[in-house]
């Protein structure tokens, strides 16, 4: 037929073809490729016999990135190859802001990694994100105590997994040091402040502070008051505090701001206070490895900033010891965070991966991969990496602990990633305690 | 690690489908084009070229601004309707007043700045030995990205304690003549004009290049015969060049005031909006994506839009005017 057209109509028709054809066979060879699958029979897939003959592709998105981010899809490379079972991960640092743009475009993940619970509800509240199947909720449920679920729990469902775990009520400093010099871990609020007296008379800062964090600057200093309130007035007061039943410029908040600013804002403990809102919160701490500052509060995942070769443990280079009690009666209860998985589809596929995310062979994997933990009950503490995952894990595990979430996070996002980091940050720089807890207070979205 | 072209492959082919399916949108555009009706064919031929951009058009301005105008006067989620009550939140809550101060600090001093510096350095190189030289020295910049710019000031800007040695330009000049260091970023407002100083570091070329080119269009009758009635420099300028450029130090006002009221890699880069020094594209996206306030970002996007429009539409109308006298 196109042989009885024109020359120039022919010549047309070829240069709309040319490049048709070009575009099938392009995409048919992107198509093809998929990974070679394990024996599935082997006795290295046994742990993953129930998710075989599903197969598919599931898509990740999360905020883990680099060497963690390679971790964790290291911890699941033995499930793709022995389910077939595809899973395309991608880690940004945009996570936050590019979730909602995701979910919004009609382009949500399979399954979303949340670093904060307070964001999850926001998809949770838009009826995105969906509640957790009977058997994924199972397994959550077996793996993971109340205090965790809670967070993720909505109208009695159940909508995320809780992932890795992160512990914010320690302090870093160094056991070398603390040993040259005779100083002991302080077991009361009162003796970490007569240690920081006593490293002034020795010539020594005794902390470390820097909270210089991009659009995120201050939220160092978010942990200390989370810390303080949750030390000094306890759990019941932390969550009204944090729910906003009681106002966030309450009296009993200001005594904790100033019980922190007696720390931050001395600067005979910290040396240059006006410096701390430009020093990056990243390598605050690192002068503890030159004995320039004595203690530094941060959580847990501040063990990766270490160099190569530090020693961390509990006669080495670095270590951390639990955030002394300010009240006996309340004890030390422990602010943490972590991330929850959440799905967006139900695909036999998706399920499966969710509940292969809950299992403690997933936990033990992730942890064998590098330094992490989380607080699923079954974890295998042999598998952590290091005597500090080890501390951190075994923290979250004593009977009778209280577990409290980093509280900015469970606050609306304008408040938790906006006002309550500037507002800590216009403290640093001189703003009186109770003018900056009101500026929050009345930032709050009614 | 090394280069491995195999394991690049699948880019490769990425590529080679975008441009295979741009050709083939291109062929068949033109295949239909070759195959429409005989009468009203210019008809029939300008639908087709212009339809696609018409359709892109409408997609990617139209429909946008349409759907931030109804959001902005919706709830967080964008579900329920408030009236006008992000836009009245937008003029009442004090951390915003003060994002609005600084875009009205922005506006008054960037573009006046750039323009200025820009203008009388082309006076001042026109015609001297080493002209080329000297432009090229300010052009450059240009050349340099916003963020990249923000990073190279926040070294210039960098504090550090009196007892260590500084890295920041700027406190190693305080200190060399005797001064103590000081934390320029932290203090308002002189935060925010130190951050717009980087805009005109960038613009300033800008500006000198195109005024130049009009100081040099300048009919050399004119100004051999103000010279002949014995003008001085100063006269010169202020009678004879400016009147006649006048047309184009507007066009590069203009331009550099939309820029300006865009503003937001410099703010993100160098403070994150911090110490108060936000701007209304900043809070935008902080409030839209960041907070999940969609209302309350969409407001500040449409009042930005606003704000840009009668910019826009004198740049128009100057350009028609030109258009006309030519």
């Amino acid at each position: 037929m196109s042989l009885s057209l024109p020359p120039p109509r022919r010549r047309a028709l070829a240069a709309a073809a040319l490049p048709l054809a070009l575009l099938a066979s392009g995409c048919a060879y992107l198509e093809g490729g998929t990974n070679q699958a394990a024996d599935p029979g082997s006795a290295d897939c046994a742990p993953f016999r129930e998710w075989q003959d599903i197969g598919g592709e599931v898509e990740i998105y999360a905020s883990i990135r680099d060497e963690e981010g390679e971790a964790t899809q290291a911890a699941w490379a033995d499930f793709e190859s022995c389910t077939g079972i595809d899973i395309a991960y991608e880690g940004s640092g945009e996570f936050e802001a590019q979730i909602q743009v995701k979910v919004d475009g009609g382009n949500a993940p399979d399954i979303a990694i949340f670093p904060q619970p307070g964001l999850l509800a926001r998809f949770v509240e838009s009826g995105d994100a969906l509640a957790l199947p009977a058997p994924v909720r199972e397994r959550a449920e077996e793996g993971y105590s109340e205090d965790w679920l809670g967070y993720v729990t909505h109208g009695g469902e159940l909508y995320g997994t809780p992932f890795g775990a992160n512990v914010k009520s320690i302090v870093w400093y160094s056991p070398r040091f603390f040993a040259a010099e005779g100083y002991e871990v302080p077991e009361t609020w009162d003796a970490m402040v007569e240690l920081s007296d006593r490293m002034v008379d020795d010539g020594f800062t005794p902390w470390c502070a820097g909270i210089e964090s991009g659009e995120a600057t201050g939220w160092p200093v978010t942990d200390w008051l989370e810390n303080a309130v949750l030390r000094e007035h306890g759990p019941e007061v932390y969550d009204q505090w944090v729910a906003h039943e009681i106002p966030f410029d309450d009296p009993r908040i200001v005594d904790s701001l100033d019980r922190v600013g007696d720390i931050l804002r001395n600067p005979e403990y910290v040396g240059d206070v006006q410096s701390i809102a430009t020093t990056s919160q990243q390598d605050a701490g690192l002068p503890i490895l030159d004995e320039e500052c004595g203690m530094y509060l941060i959580g847990s995942f501040y063990s990766s900033n270490w160099p190569e070769g530090t020693d961390i443990s509990e006669d080495g280079d670095v270590f951390t010891f639990n955030l002394p009690a300010i009240d006996e009666e309340v004890g030390t209860p422990v602010l943490g965070g972590g991330e929850f998985a959440a799905a967006f589809a139900d695909r036999p596929e998706v399920v499966a991966v969710q509940e292969y995310l809950a299992s403690a062979d997933y936990a033990d994997r992730r942890a064998r991969a590098g330094s992490w933990f989380s607080a699923h009950r079954e974890l295998d503490l042999e598998a952590l990496h290091n005597p500090h995952d080890r501390f951190g894990a075994e923290l979250l595990r004593e009977p009778g602990t209280d577990f409290r979430w980093d509280g900015g996070d469970s606050m609306p996002a304008a408040v938790g990633s906006g006002t309550f980091w500037r507002g800590m940050t216009n403290w640093i720089n001189g703003d009186g305690t109770g003018e900056v807890l009101a500026y929050v207070e009345q930032s709050w979205p009614s | 690690m090394a280069f491995d072209p195999l394991s690049e492959l699948p880019k490769l082919v990425y590529l080679v489908i975008a441009v295979a399916a741009f050709l083939a949108v291109v062929g068949v555009l033109l295949l239909v084009v070759d195959h429409g009706p005989r009468s009203r064919r210019d008809w029939w031929q300008a639908l087709c070229f212009l339809g696609p951009a018409g359709a892109l058009l409408l997609a990617g301005l139209v429909y946008p601004v349409l759907r931030t105008t109804l959001l902005s006067f919706r709830d967080r989620a964008g579900t329920g309707w408030v009236g006008w009550e992000n836009y009245a939140w937008m003029f009442t809550q004090p951390e915003i007043v003060l994002v609005l101060r600084n875009t009205l600090l922005w506006v008054l001093f960037a573009p006046a700045l750039a323009t200025g510096i820009g203008l009388v350095y082309a006076v001042l190189v026109d015609r001297s030995r080493h002209e080329a030289v000297a432009k090229s020295l300010l052009f450059m910049p240009m050349a340099i990205s916003f963020v990249g710019a923000s990073i190279i000031w926040r070294f210039v800007y960098t504090h550090r304690p009196a007892d260590e040695p500084q890295i920041g330009l700027l406190n190693q000049l305080v200190v060399v003549f005797g001064g103590s260091p000081r934390q320029w970023l932290l203090t308002e407002p002189l935060n925010t004009l130190l951050l717009i100083v980087v805009l005109v570091w960038i613009q300033a070329g800008f500006a000198m290049v195109v005024q130049s080119a009009a100081i040099k269009a300048v009919p050399a009758e004119i100004t051999e015969a103000a010279r002949i009635d014995g003008v001085n420099p100063w006269q010169m300028f202020w009678r004879v060049t400016l009147p006649m450029i006048w047309p184009t130090v507007a066009v590069v006002l203009i331009t550099i005031s939309v820029q300006t009221l865009k503003v937001f890699d410099i703010v993100r880069t160098m403070t994150g909006g911090q110490f108060g020094t936000s701007v209304i594209a900043n809070e935008m996206y902080n409030q839209a994506f960041r907070y999940g306030e969609l209302g309350q970002g969409s407001a500040l996007a449409v009042f930005l839009f606003v704000l840009v429009i009668p910019l826009v539409l004198i740049q128009i109308r100057n350009l028609r005017r030109t258009r006309e006298a030519q």
